[in-house]
């Protein structure tokens, strides 16, 4: 029975991760290292979380508006941090890596600031978070129904957006532009693809989606209780880019993997704090390995995109 | 094309060119590098514009701003380097960036490919990957991908020079099925024999300016080549004859291989000697970066030898380079002698004594020393006075550091010499004071980031640095890169001072003219072997263009190599390989 509660808790958890690793796939594609995941995340978080408190004191109770309200604001400053980045790499063709850092360390506090002003109320948000944790509301103790659907709406939505993701950038000519513009930005620019627009565009979206993750965290995984783990969420997040090889479709399995990971040392006994912390190591050991793995192999298509962390420049005419 | 004209700062790239090109025509555009060729095409497929002139295409005047426009008038430009995304296939490159209202089906684009190619004899798979590709594959996949948007105008930049006989055989095959079906076809090239091969009409351009176009049946290669390099200019370069040259640095059946493993100098042989300066001729891209590397240690020498001469004879021994031990062990060896001729023997000497008579500059070498440099680092190679000054395309990427002051690239030099932690910044800075005035550098001020000077006077920078260290082998490539007249000059006349003072000086440059009127011995490369070792003041113009050609057309540059009464090698008639893929250097250093 531990063992389908590990699995549940496994697949509910890696709903933080797949946010944060199809969003950032989709950035990286375009060609642009957005180290500012963790910061998108509590930014995300911190705004849905103030969405749902002002909802809740201006009582609202419909449990559609308490979730779909959060989600958009959650969506919108995940946008707006992503434009923040892409003003800065895109056009003042600032570091990407400098950049993202600091972007991180900007949301961090951030959403410190935010939260601080409803500290003081903020035990509040667990009475919506009942609409985040159960989308279909069954109670049963079947393996298959605790395993794959005791969900909240957002875990679903992350899967959704995951495979979506795949279909766009391998069947379509929009996914087809966005990798040859992270692939070889001045052959797409010959052909005439708006290089620039692409990669505003995917930060963005990217940032967007990589938000929702704080939100999900908070309010359905947290189950309303704000704390500040989201920043090494982040970090996981994107070493999860790297260990499913720029593969929104891989990055699903691979979020449950690091899900199950992280929470590993809860369900074995008898090990001590030093233990535990060293087990939640193992995703980034993981990642490390498939690095060397990718690295040793050369293989052309396990490979980040090409001009990944180069700033664009069109030749001066 | 009408009056075209295209200047990059102060260098003139195109001057006032007037073109034609037919329908249903290979027109080949003939020059050497840096003639401009690469940069008057790339006016019409919208890379550049023009500073002046008109563009007509089917008689109405057109203003070429971007690909696209290009592309709008149907005309396209397969450039030598391959705009291609490497983890897609053939198909996804080809679809990239084309504009149709159907749906976007990769198999589509697959199968209209395979049409193409079937139409004109082109082989291709639409599904491989382009990184598992051959380099003519990838050309392929260019000219497709020129031809799906429609292109009647094709321009191929040197298609040549990267491909085998047998692949280069396909590729004309292609292009004549693509005349027959009324495409113009434009081909960028300096090699004779295959403008001979495939055009119908010749355009040669020299020095940015077009001189001639002529019917290919009504034309030989002699007289392109003729046409090519030109008549014979005076220059005014003071050059006396060399004062006692004697071998400073034997070259002897050097092989580098260049980083894709092709010999870019294959066994190569002859001998710098000091008093004298060696001109190296030849088109760009033909071993001589790969040769003066492999001699500075920059570059793995694969076999044969490199010996240097060290002028030690009758000069004292100091500590700077030579250790106590090392004194005592060559004096064993009878190396030295004091000044009244005797052998020095230190049996018996304590190492006090010792140090007095090296400090008194009482031990003197008998003879020079003979030192091969292959398996020496670039430091010591260095040190032993063997300074190699290499202006590449990009100035700043070599030898100096653009972000720092023209007194902090001295001191980059000479830092080691240094005992304290810290840097002396006065020596460097005196140095950078006396290259100021006296090379004329035109800067604010010696603490001036040298990113900031203009590019003659980086180079001025660069060559007095290297100078200032008293070289006895100074190689210099490409000195005079983008430098006005006035500056060439001067850089001659500091290249014929270290010659008078016994320096043996190398000289890499494109421009035949000088090569002929500065060098007194002239090396001639052509696909990175000796083609010919010539003297300068004897050789004419016409037959070191030959010989600078001979690897592209085997017979005729032996007949001439027999007349000069040279030694060539045999000359097999493999080309392509190792290439001439730099040609933009010349045209693109702005």
């Amino acid at each position: 029975m531990a063992f389908v509660t590990f699995l549940a808790s496994s697949l509910k958890l890696s709903a933080t991760f797949l946010y944060g690793s199809t969003g950032e796939i989709i950035t990286e594609k375009s060609g642009h290292l957005n180290l500012g995941i963790p910061g998108v995340m509590s930014v995300g978080a911190a705004v849905g979380c103030v969405t749902v408190f002002r909802l809740l004191k201006a009582e609202v109770a419909s449990g559609f508006l308490l979730v779909f309200l959060p989600l958009l604001a959650t969506l919108v400053a995940g946008g707006l941090m992503g434009v923040l980045y892409s003003f800065m790499t895109v056009t003042l063709r600032a570091n990407q890596n400098v950049t993202g850092l600091a972007l991180t360390t900007l949301g961090v506090g951030l959403a410190g600031h935010f939260m601080n002003g409803i500290r003081a109320e903020s035990m509040i948000l667990g009475r919506a978070s009942k609409y985040y944790t159960s989308l279909f509301g069954i109670n049963s103790t079947n393996w298959f129904v605790q395993v794959f659907l005791s969900h909240g709406v957002l875990v679903y939505l992350a899967i959704i957006i995951a495979i979506a993701t795949q279909i766009i950038l391998n069947r379509t000519r929009i996914g087809l532009h966005l990798r040859a513009v992270g692939e070889n930005p001045a052959t797409a620019d010959a052909a005439g693809v708006n290089v620039t627009a692409y990669k505003y565009v995917a930060t963005i979206i990217g940032s967007g989606i990589a938000a929702l993750g704080g939100l999900f965290t908070i309010m359905d995984y947290m189950g309303g209780n704000w704390e500040y783990i989201l920043e090494g969420f982040g970090w996981l997040s994107i070493a999860l880019v790297i260990f499913t090889l720029w593969r929104p479709a891989l990055a699903i399995p691979g979020s449950i993997i690091f899900g199950g990971l992280y929470i590993a040392a809860g369900f074995i006994k008898g090990i001590s704090f030093a233990q535990i912390e060293l087990i939640k190591l193992l995703p980034y050991v993981m990642t490390i390995v498939v690095l060397i793995f990718t690295s040793i192999v050369g293989n052309k298509k396990a490979q980040p995109p090409a001009s990944l962390g180069l700033n664009y420049f069109r030749e001066e005419r | 094309m009408k009056n075209i004209t295209k200047t990059f700062g102060s260098v003139i790239a195109n001057n006032k060119v007037n073109l034609d090109i037919r329908k249903g025509e290979v027109l080949s555009v003939l020059g050497e590098n840096g003639c401009g060729k690469t940069t008057l095409m790339n006016m019409l497929a919208g890379i550049y514009y023009p500073d002046s002139g008109q563009i007509f295409v089917n008689g109405e005047e057109v203003t070429i701003k971007s690909p696209k426009d290009a592309y709008a008038l149907k005309i396209g430009m397969v450039h030598q380097h391959f705009k291609l995304v490497d983890v897609f296939t053939a198909a996804q490159n080809i679809a990239l960036g084309v504009k149709d209202n159907g749906h976007y089906s990769i198999k589509k684009i697959a199968a209209d490919v395979r049409e193409m190619a079937s139409r004109y004899g082109f082989i291709i798979d639409p599904n491989k990957m382009i990184h598992e590709m051959s380099v003519s594959e990838k050309q392929t996949v260019e000219i497709i991908k020129v031809l799906y948007r429609g292109a009647n105008i094709l321009i191929l930049d040197e298609p040549t020079a990267v491909l085998t006989p047998q692949e280069i055989k396909t590729l004309f095959n292609v292009l004549r099925e693509m005349k027959k079906d009324g495409k113009s076809i434009v081909i960028i090239t300096h090699k004779l024999n295959e403008v001979m091969e495939i055009s119908d009409r010749v355009a040669v351009l020299r020095k940015g300016e077009h001189i001639a176009t002529v019917e290919t049946k009504d034309t030989n290669e002699k007289e392109l080549a003729d046409m090519m390099v030109g008549k014979k200019l005076n220059l005014n370069i003071d050059r006396k004859d060399p004062v006692d040259p004697k071998p400073r640095l034997i070259i002897e059946h050097m092989t580098v291989k260049n980083r894709d493993g092709l010999k870019a100098v294959d066994d190569v042989s002859f001998t710098i000697n000091g008093g004298e300066i060696l001109g190296i001729a030849g088109i760009a891209g033909n071993g001589q970066k790969e040769l003066l590397e492999g001699i500075a240690g920059l570059q793995k020498v694969e076999s044969g030898s490199i010996i240097f001469h060290n002028p030690k004879k009758n000069k004292p021994v100091t500590f700077f380079h030579k250790d106590l031990k090392k004194i005592k062990k060559m004096a064993g060896e009878g190396k030295f002698h004091y000044p009244d001729g005797t052998r020095v023997d230190l049996t018996g000497k304590s190492n006090k004594e010792i140090i007095r008579l090296v400090n008194e500059e009482q031990i003197l070498f008998y003879e020079d020393e003979i030192i091969d440099l292959r398996h020496r680092t670039p430091r010591e190679i260095q040190e032993l006075g063997i300074k190699l000054s290499f202006v590449p395309e990009d100035r700043l990427n070599m030898g100096l550091v653009g972000n720092m002051s023209i007194v902090d690239n001295m001191a980059l030099r000479s830092y080691r010499k240094g005992k304290s932690i810290f840097v002396n910044k006065k020596r460097p800075k005196n140095l950078a004071d006396t290259i100021i005035h006296d090379l004329e550098v035109v800067t604010p001020s010696d603490q001036t980031p040298v990113r900031r000077l203009s590019g003659g006077n980086v180079q001025k920078v660069l060559v007095g640095r290297e100078i200032s260290s008293s070289p006895k082998v100074l190689m210099a490539a490409y000195p005079v890169r983008g430098l006005d007249i006035n500056s060439s000059y001067l850089i001659y006349n500091l290249l014929n001072q270290q010659k008078e003072r016994n320096v043996a000086v190398v000289y890499v440059g494109e421009d035949l003219d000088v090569l002929l009127a500065l060098a007194d011995r002239l090396v001639v490369l052509s696909g990175g072997k000796v083609a010919g070792i010539v003297d300068a003041r004897k050789v004419t113009k016409e037959e070191v263009g030959l010989l600078m050609l001979s690897r592209a057309s085997g017979a005729e540059a032996e007949a001439v190599a027999d007349m000069l009464g040279q030694t060539s090698e045999s000359k097999t008639p493999k080309e392509g390989t190792n290439t001439e893929t730099t040609e933009e250097e010349g045209t693109n250093n702005d």
